[in-house]
Formats: structure tokens, C-alpha cells, sequence
């Protein structure tokens, strides 16, 4: 496959505290490795949920949380390595239209995990496109600040699912890692959002 | 189930017994998927998701005609696993039907749901076992417990039309009151071997 890359310009630590600024008691599901770490560098919270396994989960724990809280805006943070090991789960996703779903993805055409080796983006995948085709009401790549500015609120508050792959670059960022445990993670995110009583019922 | 297909004839559902737990609120006389799609209801499951198989196809069609249940369908197996887990995090309880192949796609999503001691029921109709005339299906169908087992999963199986709805009930229980995965096996004596003609 042929591609003409485009320059890498967004520093994924600043565009991610530039979506939860504005989260306003949004549920986030993030994708295992770097989505984890820097959802927790913009600010641990519990209705972070931070998956450390399951590569190729992240987007339909969302899908289960967005079907289950209807009127909660979901938010899900993930890399471009994660999402495509399950490629389905957009398919899955537009079959479902949950309005209160927005799917974020940090792509950086890289591994990171496992020593920075390409991934499919690298050579010329079009995940937007992908979530496109399937159904989403709307997807785009962005790789601007410009863009970045136009598509957060949509990411917030536009009828969904929304898809946004936004293109960061590889620059080395310190790690900050959240709770490991994913008992402790969801019991935490539970008695946040349903209440002590609710959530050990 | 399709055309095409044999299956073992449903036996005269037995006399209600009084006293047991099981819920009975499908009608006297109802099939076990209709019986099924009671137990699901009385168990509090709301999001049902699947792959489309034979076995499950009538319990799928009454999922999609209630409109308490969400049903899900995916494009693989493992996408029900971490469905389970969004959907425990909102507060939803869940269930995923699948045949004994599409326990293999679930394996290392079956670790998150460990991990997080996230309630799991699972439905699975057995393929590769009794009667099978493809040999490609066996493989799976003979390490499906094991692999279950192995991923920490409760394993029950339900070898008669009358086991089905009393082993799904306790199986529900037991996944929602103690935060485990529990698996049912449904065996092909039931369902029936496709037939290939």
C-alpha cells in the first residue's frame, strides 16, 4: 500500500488534557499502555476506567457502559495498536448507535508498548475511514490544533458514536500509572457511579 | 434452527415441582429457549450478546422482540467478554451465547473479566461432540472446558432438554452473587448434529 505520510505534530499528553478539561463527569474507558498512562497524567478520577489487558477490548467495555448509562457520556481513549486488534468492534458499535459514544484514538503509528514498531496506520490504514464505513455518525483524522479545537466539543456533546483518530507523535513522555488492580478499579468506578449501596449489592 | 438440521425432539416438559428456586414463568408447555429468555429476565440480564448460532436462534429472536433486553450482536466472540465488563461498570448485567468454537476467541479477553472479578454468564451450545459429521469443528468443541477451566471459569453442563433451565438458573446466581465466570454447557445431544444434506 502506497501512502504519503503526513508530519506528526499533537503531544498526545496535551491533547488528552485538552478533551478532559472539559469532561464534566464523563465515564472514560482507556485502551491498555500509553492511553492508560496519559488519562491518568490529565488527572486520575474514578470514573476512569484504565484496562491494563485485554488488548483489543477498550472500545466495547465502552459499548457495555454506554448501553448501560444511556444519559452518561462515555469517552473512549485508546491507541491505534489496541483498536486494531478489534477491528469488529466498530462494526458492533454502529450496529448498536449509542448517541452517548465517543471513540478517541491516539494514533501514533506505533507499538509503543513492545519498542515502537509500525503498526497499520503507518502504512496507510484509515482508521476514520474504517468507523466511517461501518457506521459511525461521524469520524475523522485530525492533525492539527485547529482541528483538535473544532472536534472537542463534538467529542463532548455530538449525537453518536463519533470517532476521532488524532495523529500525536512519538516524542517520549514520562510515565504516570494508574491502579493496576482491576478489582480495586472496578469497584472504585461502581461506587462512583451507582453508590456504595448499588455497587456491593 | 435451520433448514436442513436434526435435533432431538423436546420431551413433555415434567409436572412443576413445588419448592424449587428456579424460576418458572414461562409458561407450562414453553421450549427451553422460551424458558430460557424467562430465566435471563427473572435474573435481572439486560444486554444479551451474540454471535448468530443455531442453537441460540430462537433464545436471539426473543431477545430482540423484548424490549427489556438490548440485544448485542458481534462480529466475534470476545467482544461479548469485554461488553460484560462495560456493562457490570454502568450496572447492567449481561449475558453472551455462543457455540463451543467461539470459546476459543474468548480466551485472553477472559483474563479481563478474571482480573476485575467481573460476573460472566455464558451460554454455550456444544459443537464437535455428539454425532458431529464435520471434523474441523472438533478440536474446539473437545478443549472447550478445559480452556474455560483454565481461564478460571465455573463449568456446568446441561445434557437433557430438562437440565437446561434449572442448570442456566443456578449458573446465573452463581455468577451475579459471587462475581465469577460461569459457563454452560449445553450439549449437541440436545441441540442436535447439523446435518449435511
Amino acid at each position: 500500500m502506497k501512502t504519503t505520510r503526513r508530519k506528526l505534530l499533537l503531544d498526545r499528553r496535551e491533547v488528552v488534557a485538552e478533551i478532559l478539561k472539559r469532561r464534566n463527569g464523563a465515564l472514560v474507558v482507556t485502551g491498555l499502555g500509553a492511553p492508560s498512562w496519559d488519562t491518568a497524567a490529565a488527572g486520575d478520577d474514578a470514573l476512569n476506567f484504565y484496562t491494563w489487558g485485554g488488548m483489543g477490548g477498550a472500545a466495547m467495555v465502552g459499548l457495555g457502559l454506554a448501553l448501560a448509562q444511556p444519559k452518561r457520556r462515555v469517552l473512549i481513549i485508546t491507541g491505534d495498536g489496541e483498536l486494531l486488534m478489534g477491528l469488529g468492534a466498530l462494526a458492533t458499535i454502529a450496529v448498536q448507535q449509542p448517541a452517548n459514544l465517543a471513540l478517541i484514538v491516539l494514533d501514533n503509528e506505533h507499538y509503543g508498548e513492545t519498542g515502537m514498531q509500525a503498526t497499520h496506520t503507518q502504512r496507510g490504514v484509515d482508521l476514520a475511514g474504517i468507523a466511517k464505513a461501518a457506521g459511525f455518525r461521524a469520524a475523522e483524522t485530525l492533525y492539527e490544533q485547529a482541528q483538535l479545537k473544532t472536534w472537542i466539543p463534538r467529542l463532548h456533546k455530538e449525537a453518536g458514536p463519533v470517532f476521532a483518530a488524532i495523529k500525536v507523535t512519538t516524542d517520549a513522555v514520562p510515565l504516570v500509572l494508574p491502579t493496576r488492580d482491576g478489582t480495586a478499579l472496578k469497584h472504585r468506578f461502581r461506587e462512583a457511579l451507582l453508590g456504595a449501596k448499588e455497587a456491593h449489592k | 434452527m435451520k433448514k436442513g438440521e436434526t435435533r432431538v425432539l423436546e420431551r413433555p416438559r415434567a409436572k412443576r415441582r413445588s419448592g424449587r428456586s428456579a424460576p418458572e414463568a414461562a409458561p407450562t408447555g414453553a421450549s427451553w429457549p422460551e424458558r430460557l429468555h424467562a430465566v435471563l429476565r427473572e435474573s435481572g440480564v439486560r444486554q444479551v450478546a451474540y454471535v448468530p448460532d443455531s442453537g441460540h436462534a430462537h433464545l436471539i429472536e426473543l431477545a430482540h422482540a423484548d424490549p427489556q433486553l438490548r440485544a448485542v450482536p458481534l462480529t466475534t466472540e470476545e467482544e461479548g467478554v469485554a461488553l460484560a465488563v462495560g456493562a457490570w461498570l454502568g450496572g447492567d448485567r449481561s449475558v453472551l451465547l455462543t457455540q463451543s468454537s467461539g470459546v476459543g476467541n474468548c480466551i485472553n479477553m477472559l483474563g479481563m473479566v478474571q482480573e476485575c472479578r467481573v460476573p460472566l454468564l455464558m451460554l454455550v451450545t456444544m459443537r464437535g461432540e455428539w454425532g458431529e459429521f464435520n471434523p474441523w469443528q472438533l478440536p474446539m468443541a473437545q478443549a472447550t472446558e478445559t480452556v474455560l477451566v483454565a481461564m478460571g471459569a465455573i463449568v456446568h453442563r446441561a445434557d437433557a432438554v430438562d437440565d437446561i433451565v434449572q442448570t442456566v438458573s443456578a449458573a446465573a446466581r452463581l455468577a451475579f452473587n459471587t462475581s465469577r465466570t460461569v459457563a454452560v454447557l449445553i450439549s449437541q445431544r440436545v441441540i442436535g448434529a447439523k446435518a449435511f444434506k
